[in-house]
């Protein structure tokens, strides 16, 4: 019979109508600035850098290796290295980024950044209300506004968070563990020295200066 | 025609001369579709020349969202390409990883773990049927049934989105596969949660197909128009559910073998007259099928690494060579070409996108009919213009 497939749809529409008034998950509508959906615990849009402890520009974990600059697709950071050193989470002296600029208005939010980076200095953040009314300036972060602490990373991404603390406390442990066999083995090695220099009669002679 | 004429036809830029022929007395309506027409999913123009409301001759314009991606693939490394290719076709950011993630890995010669093979799978199934759920919404969205076929679709859509945002960490430009594997593994609640979500996709089907299989307006509108006959689409080039929907059988997954879809039980749904309707028809089949594909890799998925060992991130230099790496994308044959010369970029980088290549009988299918039949056809034909200009 012409207008049965009509009929059928309407009563498809009709239900779909009376459901949203029976069943709680038909309704999908979220009033958005009110309301809110829980962001999923991966998800990412612009990059950060992490900093250890309570002083962003001593504990930034950045080394200013310039990996991320080079392989971003974009071409959105701009790194400039330190002249002096500062020392980095395991102790060692290391060079920091002079000025690491993100402009997020040229950023794609790919998160390769993020994956090339060794040190695990640079990860992607949620947050996402980013409006600004100055559209150079106000979406061209520099290293401050970039820094953002351990806790907040935490916050967002906790299970990564752990997974990147337990892999940078065994790396420190095993600096730890290197430096104090380099310790003893420099120890020993002065010991066998000194031992060495007491054996020998002439010091200047060369058959004892075998040590 | 006289040799002068053909020169002015050729200088408008029109290839070939009015294939009808005006009936009776009158000039000829030259009407400019788009490049901001409603019904043009982005920005793509038709110059259309018009007898009365009859299409005489069309000229597809595009390139007005061209954005120099296989150039500037050729200038970065080629892991940095793989977040550019989720912007060719920003409804299937998946499948176009896969296709670029094949090419290379045929030319790099690696390896993908089995797990990872599955992964793919399940993502490319379940960008499939977003996709097409979609397409038909937008299709009857301009064929005036304003907003409620393509409601439900979105409903659906967004749930198949918020699983690829809690794997990928992005709704739509997912960036999320890479050389000889994938970048995140699943979690098994991630697995719980697309077994919820796949157990409601035939659900949504039937509805889907309540309201609109039957539908006599539709039948009305479509049945018979813009028909592409099989050797044309053959000739042509086309590929994809507009080429099955001719009733060529032709669909990569059963031709090629590529990743593991020789495991998997599916058919491949044919068309009878290569008209709307069939092409319809075909996209709500494949989207059973793409059920049935889900359901079988979401069971078998094994356990295991998901990285090829030998990949590495940085320092990625392909031995000199050339590879076409290429997948049944939702909208047919997507392929990537590359040559590399030993280097970290590749030497050139071409897409073989299939949105472009359906579009080229657009002019075939929509010769005498109607203005408004015009959209439809358009609409049929699937493509999304991010791929068409790239």
């Amino acid at each position: 019979m012409l207008g049965e497939g009509i009929v059928k749809g309407m009563l498809e529409t009709a239900k779909n109508f009376a459901g949203s008034f029976v069943s709680e998950d038909r309704l999908t509508t979220v009033e958005y600035p009110e309301q809110r959906i829980p962001t999923a615990e991966n998800a990412r849009v612009f990059p950060f850098l992490i900093y250890d402890g309570p002083d962003w520009h001593a504990g930034l974990r950045c080394v200013a290796c310039q990996i991320c600059e080079k392989e971003c697709p974009p071409k959105c950071i701009y790194i400039e290295k330190s002249k002096d050193k500062k020392p980095d989470f395991v102790g060692k002296p290391q060079i920091y980024p002079a000025r690491f600029d993100i402009d997020i208005s040229v950023c794609m939010s790919c998160q390769i950044c993020v994956e090339v980076c060794p040190f695990e200095a640079i990860k992607m953040d949620t947050e996402f209300e980013l409006a600004t009314g100055d559209r150079f300036g106000g979406l061209l972060l520099d290293c401050r506004e970039l820094a953002k602490s351990n806790e907040y990373y935490h916050s967002i991404h906790p299970t990564e968070a752990a997974e990147v603390d337990a892999r940078l406390a065994e790396e420190k442990k095993a600096a730890e563990a290197k430096a104090k066999a380099a310790a003893a083995a420099a120890a020993q090695k002065a010991a066998a020295d000194a031992a060495a220099k007491a054996a020998a009669p002439k010091p200047g002679a060369p058959a004892a200066g075998g040590s | 025609m006289s040799v002068a004429e053909t020169r002015t036809e050729r200088s408008a830029g029109w290839n070939r001369p009015p294939a009808v022929e005006p009936e009776g007395e009158g000039e000829l309506l030259e009407v400019a579709m788009g490049p901001h027409h409603p019904s043009t999913h982005g920005v793509f123009r038709m110059d259309v020349s018009l007898d009365g409301e009859r299409v005489v001759r069309l000229k597809p314009v595009f390139g007005y969202l061209h954005r120099n991606h296989e150039k500037i693939a050729e200038g970065v490394a080629y892991l940095a390409s793989m977040p550019y290719t989720d912007r060719l076709d920003y409804f299937c950011s998946l499948t176009n990883n896969w296709a670029y993630a094949l090419a290379v890995e045929k030319l790099a010669g690696q390896e993908v773990p089995a797990r990872a093979e599955y992964i793919r799978v399940i993502l490319a199934e379940l960008t499939r049927i977003q996709n097409h759920a979609s397409t038909i919404g937008f299709l009857l969205q301009e064929m005036g049934a304003s907003g409620t076929p393509l409601m439900y679709a979105f409903r659906e859509r967004e749930k198949i989105l918020d699983l690829f945002e809690s794997l990928t960490g992005s709704r739509m430009m997912c960036n999320y596969m890479r050389f000889g594997g994938c970048r995140v593994d699943l979690s098994s609640a991630w697995i719980e949660a697309t077994k919820k979500v796949v157990a409601g996709l035939p659900a949504f089907v039937d509805e889907f197909e309540a309201l609109l299989t039957g539908n006599e307006i539709l039948m009305a509108r479509c049945q018979g128009v813009g028909v592409l006959k099989p050797d044309l689409a053959v000739n042509a080039g086309i590929s994809g559910p507009m080429l099955r929907a001719s009733g060529v059988n032709y669909d990569l997954r059963k031709v090629d073998h590529y990743g593991i879809y020789d495991r998997f039980q599916f058919r491949v749904p044919l068309g009878d007259h290569g008209d709307i309707y069939d092409r319809y028809m075909v996209r709500v089949l494949e989207m059973r099928e793409s059920i049935g594909i889900l359901n079988q890799a979401l069971q078998d998925i094994p356990l295991g690494p998901i990285m090829d060992a030998k990949a590495k991130l940085r320092g990625f230099r392909p031995k000199p060579g050339e590879a076409y790496g290429r997948i049944e994308a939702p909208k047919g044959e997507l392929g990537f070409y590359l040559i590399s010369d030993g280097g970290p970029n590749p030497y050139r980088y071409r897409v073989r996108p299939p949105s472009l290549i359906n579009l080229t009988v657009l002019e075939d299918m929509c010769l005498g009919h109607n203005v408004a039949d015009v959209v439809l056809i358009f609409g049929s034909v699937d493509i999304v213009l991010g791929e068409v200009d790239r």
